[in-house]
């Protein structure tokens, strides 16, 4: 059992609350991605979990035992780096055969050799075992960084953002792979990214942090279709969401500030005017940017679309979201 | 057809840096030459004038050096059996036992290594704790030990002498690595602190996940990673040492002298015996220039560093 469990976890650089009063659950099994932009907290969540920061209030429970008072070591956790993941002046197999030797474990050699060709296999780095780590490519660092974490089988897995400095392909090939071996060992997995992709394919729950609080916890879907505030809202949804003025439509709630229009929430062809100000012609998809009394909105059309700049469209939504004032949502 | 690139220097100008290279080798290392070939003349040689340049060469001087002589009395010569007391015998001397040369060598390489030893041990761990704990007064600390070399060591010389006196390091071996460590331990925990600096954070924090201890993870990936600045340390800690001179004369007389005040003592019959003294500096200078040459690729690093990034 590897739950984890923050209540009320707080954290201070100096004036800064990097984490305030966070709490939140990670199921055993889980994969949970928190989302939230530079400086929301999610660096210092992994960082916490694993044992390498101190909170300054607040308790963190691993299995249903506060491990405050315990070593990163002591804490079973395994954490993948963004960078400077792979130890310079080793090899590859070293590399992998690190966490095995450390005096925490003390695996036998004939074990480590097994485990480490193992990993290898699934990684796709076995002929890269003898290499020194810094002669590999950025793709193959990260997955040897990804099987120093595998090796281990820890209770917990924490990554931050480990495909992020990778190039698309093998972003996606990563994704599948880790989606993979997810589901094959089913422990718990605490994933920070940037990358909408990445949270709605991976998770089987998205966090989303707001300046050191948990602002919403549900699945992918959830949080895409059902946002708690414009904040949420604009986490996820590529194009992002069009935060305009509630009264430019007409038929806004009570109370509403702002309307949020996803472009599945843009009906093309009906209700008022908008001036085509820029077409961008994707493959797959063309991106529409508009212009209605000088607020810009971005939609899909279709790829075949023959819209060009200048022209006129008409637009009006439909299952709008709206907020109020202060951005939170209004149902 | 040339393929230079535009920024790379023409090959006119590489020859002229080629000559001034040259030049600059040969002004600065004639004195070295000089000494060196010095050794392996005679005493004649050596002071001739005007100096000679070609000369047969002779192995009086590092006889000399190692050994210690006397006038032969006639009677009781016995004849020579080796080269060595062939050339004594020749000179109408008898040797009478070694010299203090090979001592004071020792003294040196003790002193030398043992303070570098010392010094790199201590600055590595301080600057390890200076980049990488929250200090107090960090800032201030680091620039207090670096106010450390702002004076001439030899400017507290007296109250050295005085302090060694009392504590009856005068003399001794301790006394001269624990001052030599001291003076070089400033410029220790500078150098490594940079050299420190720059290996991130990340690799040690990776390793406590990892299921190692602080001090292990600093011993299995700190350590191996400062490999390069600890070795340009040690050079410059090891040149300082070996070369220091007016501590030496100052702190040292027997037991523990070392051999750059010990040279110039050197006295021969009638007169300094200069091939002697050449033969002692060239054997002098030996162990700095391997020790410098065998880690050259580091001191380059260690000199540019900073200016330079990989």
């Amino acid at each position: 059992m590897a739950e984890v469990v923050l209540r009320g976890v707080s954290k201070h650089y100096g004036e800064t609350a990097a984490l305030d009063d966070m709490s939140m659950t990670v199921a055993d099994g889980a994969f949970v991605v928190l989302l939230g932009p530079t400086g929301a907290g999610k660096t210092t969540t992994l960082r916490l979990i694993a044992g390498l920061e101190a909170p300054d209030g607040g308790d963190i429970l691993i299995g249903g035992r506060s491990v405050l008072r315990d070593t990163p070591a002591e804490r079973d956790v395994a954490m993948v780096f963004q960078q400077y993941s792979l130890y310079p002046h080793l090899s590859v197999r070293d590399n992998l055969a690190f966490p095995l030797r450390s005096p925490a474990l003390r695996t036998p050699e004939a074990e480590i050799t097994r485990k480490v060709a193992e990993v290898a296999e699934v990684l796709h780095i076995s002929h890269k075992l003898d290499n020194k780590a810094t002669a590999l490519s950025g793709g193959e660092m990260q997955r040897v960084s990804i099987g120093r974490a595998l090796v281990r089988a820890p209770q917990l897995f924490l990554m931050d953002e480990p495909l992020s400095s990778l190039d698309a392909k093998l972003r996606a090939d990563l994704r599948v792979e880790l989606k993979r071996i997810h589901a094959s060992l089913g422990r718990t997995l605490l994933y920070v990214t940037h990358d909408q992709i990445e949270a709605m394919t991976m998770a089987t729950e998205v966090g989303v942090l707001d300046q050191g609080r948990l602002v919403q916890f549900g699945t992918p879907r959830e949080i895409y279709e059902s946002p708690v505030s414009l904040y949420v809202a604009a986490r996820l949804g590529q194009p992002r969401i069009n935060a305009l003025p509630a009264g430019l439509f007409g038929g806004a709630p009570r109370g509403a500030k702002t309307i949020g229009l996803r472009p599945e929430h843009i009906r093309l062809g009906e209700g008022r005017d908008a001036e085509v100000v820029r077409v961008e012609r994707l493959g797959d998809q063309t991106r529409l940017h508009l212009r209605l009394d000088g607020h810009d909105i971005v939609t899909l059309t279709d790829p075949h679309s023959d819209l060009e700049t200048g022209d006129s469209l008409a637009i009006t939504p439909r299952d709008a979201l709206y907020f109020d004032a202060s951005g939170n949502r209004l149902s | 057809m040339s393929t230079a690139s535009v920024t790379g220097p023409s090959a006119r100008l590489k020859w002229i840096a080629g000559v001034l290279v040259v030049v600059y080798a040969l002004i600065t290392l004639m004195p070295l030459l000089w000494i060196m070939a010095t050794g392996f003349k005679t005493s004649s040689d050596a002071i001739a004038y005007p100096p000679k340049v070609l000369f047969e060469p002779s192995l009086e001087g590092y006889v000399n050096l190692f050994t210690t002589q006397t006038r032969q009395v006639a009677g009781q010569v016995s004849t020579p059996e080796t080269w060595y007391e062939r050339i004594v015998h020749d000179k109408g001397m008898v040797i009478t036992g070694p010299s203090r040369y090979g001592e004071r060598f020792m003294n040196s390489v003790i002193i030398g290594f043992g303070s570098t030893f010392l010094s790199v041990f201590l600055g590595t761990l301080a600057a390890y704790a200076f980049s990488r704990y929250r200090v107090p007064l960090k800032d201030d600390l680091m620039f207090f030990i670096l106010s450390t070399r702002m004076m001439p060591p030899i400017a507290v010389a007296i109250p050295i002498f005085l302090m060694f006196r009392s504590l009856g390091l005068s003399d001794t071996h301790a006394g001269m690595i624990l001052l030599y460590t001291a003076v070089n331990l400033s410029l220790a925990v500078w150098l490594l602190k940079g050299f420190i600096d720059e290996i991130p954070r990340e690799y040690e924090e990776a390793a406590l996940i990892d299921g190692y201890t602080r001090f292990q993870a600093f011993r299995k990936v700190v350590l191996p990673q400062a490999a390069t600045g600890i070795a340009s340390t040690a050079i410059f800690c090891l040149i300082f040492a070996w070369n220091e001179y007016a501590f030496a004369v100052l702190l040292t007389s027997g037991t523990a002298q070392t051999a750059p005040p010990f040279i110039p003592t050197i006295i021969g019959v009638g007169g300094r015996d200069w091939p002697a003294v050449a033969a002692g500096a060239t054997i002098f200078l030996m162990p700095v220039m391997v020790f410098t040459i065998l880690l050259r690729k580091h001191l380059l690093r260690g000199i540019t560093f900073g200016a330079v990034r990989k």
